[in-house]
């Protein structure tokens, strides 16, 4: 499984242009703050319209602008995680996770409950609402309640900038066992390298509005 | 001292009926209108906005003769609508009902537009990322969080429709049983000799119903607001 994007999207003084693919395995994304990194994931989940260019995964046509083909957000199976947890507050932390996974194709589906909430260590947690778990714990149920959709790729918006050092290190052996047992692309934003330098399979240096650097 | 006659009971009976169906006629309008002011970018919003808010600052006398004028018997809207729906609002209790939800309209679209201004437009996000189309997303993610102000809207209209007097009288008149509700049973009671004692029970009726309405959609609006600080 792969992503190919080669799109641009301009502002009023600011283009952003992506052209790059990430195969299975984690990509980092990486730059200072403004350089465009959320703006790349947010073409590629389709919130976000690019000017021209076109947006492939996994075989199938996301976006292309010369076919005229832009996939609604929810058409295009794109877990996206974002800085914030953004669980639902009116649902417990079951149906937070359910709420994809209802949503998805059985023929499409990889990802079941039991064992992703294990693999997350968040069981102890279903029957709870998102206001009354920390912030660690919140992160983790997004993440599940992301790949519970059956995505065929994950985009991480600097997912532990809200948390404290300690979360930090609370949640990343989950992201790195989920990198090895899903076998889908992972594109991961952080403005700190060493956060994930370790792990990740690939980095990408964004500024400027432009992916720079493809070292592997 | 609470021992009603029928004439007294018939003014609370319509008075019940014309609250909840002004209010049930008033919760689809008012809530596509919130939503359209909350939400959409339109040519001449602000002027649909103060048309709504109107009756709010008009003298309840005004929106009576408007409405008369448009939906009365003689009314351009009035005809249409008995001659095509077989609707009529002239002298007849449903008029009663259009004119507390004119009057109520404000009330109900202001409580609702808050919370749907409250509701965290990035949960819709991510609701689309996981796989919901729009239709569903507002059912399952906007509606739900919005549920508050919804409530709290229907109650202020309800609560509004039982004190309507001035728009209702001058639109559909002071007829028993048929638009004599109960603020007007309440007038007709003092212009009558011995009226006082029936004026004042419904007065006591309408000082606990007006006050149970305002405590209960209070209380729904603090809920809005401890969630949104929640967030």
């Amino acid at each position: 499984m792969s992503v190919h994007i080669d799109a641009e999207v301009s502002f009023d003084d600011f283009t952003v242009t992506a052209a790059f693919q990430a195969g299975a395995g984690l990509t980092a994304l990486y730059g200072p703050s403004g350089a465009g990194k959320t703006t790349i994931l947010n073409m590629i989940a389709g919130t976000l319209k690019p000017s021209r260019g076109s947006i492939v995964a996994d075989g199938q046509v996301l976006f292309d602008s010369n076919a005229n083909v832009n996939l609604k957000p929810n058409r295009r199976r794109v877990g996206y995680i974002f800085q914030d947890a953004r669980l639902f507050p009116h649902l417990s932390v079951r149906n937070n996770l359910l709420y994809g996974y209802r949503l998805s194709e059985q023929a499409t589906r990889y990802a079941e409950l039991d064992h992703i909430v294990e693999l997350l260590g968040i069981t102890h947690l279903m029957a709870r609402r998102p206001e009354t778990l920390s912030g660690g714990e919140q992160q983790r149920v997004a993440i599940g309640r992301a790949i519970l959709s059956s995505p065929r790729m994950l985009l991480m918006d600097e997912p532990l900038s809200s948390l404290d050092d300690a979360r930090k290190q609370e949640i990343l052996p989950y992201i790195q066992r989920l990198k090895g047992e899903l076998r889908i692309p992972i594109l991961y934003v952080t403005h700190t390298l060493p956060e994930v330098r370790h792990f990740a399979d690939a980095v990408l240096a964004v500024e400027n509005g432009k992916v720079a650097i493809h070292q592997s | 001292m609470l021992d009603f006659m029928p004439a007294e009971l018939d003014a609370v009976e319509l008075s019940i009926r014309v609250g909840l169906w002004s209010m049930a006629a008033s919760l689809p309008v008012g809530f596509a209108l919130a939503y359209l002011l909350a939400r959409a970018e339109f040519p001449f919003k602000s002027l649909v906005s103060g048309l709504i808010y109107l009756p709010l600052v008009l003298p309840p006398v005004v929106t009576g003769m408007i409405l008369l004028m448009l939906f009365g018997a003689r009314g351009a809207v009035g005809q249409f609508l008995e001659h095509t729906l077989g609707i009529t609002f002239a002298f007849r209790w449903t008029g009663a009902a259009l004119a507390a939800a004119v009057m109520g309209l404000p009330l109900m679209v202001k409580a609702m537009r808050l919370s749907i201004e409250a509701v965290d437009r990035r949960l819709e996000l991510a609701a689309r990322t996981l796989g919901a189309g729009w239709w569903w997303t507002f059912f399952t993610v906007t509606l739900p969080l919005s549920l508050p102000g919804i409530v709290a809207g229907a109650i202020l209209s309800f609560a509004k429709s039982f004190g309507e007097f001035g728009a209702t009288i001058t639109f559909v008149s002071n007829i028993p049983g048929e638009t004599r509700t109960i603020p007007i049973a309440i007038y007709s009671f003092l212009q009558s000799p011995g009226g006082e004692g029936p004026a004042v029970r419904l007065a006591i009726l309408s000082v606990a119903v007006s006050m149970i309405a305002i405590v209960g959609a209070e209380w729904v609006e603090r809920r809005i607001t401890a969630r949104r600080h929640e967030q």
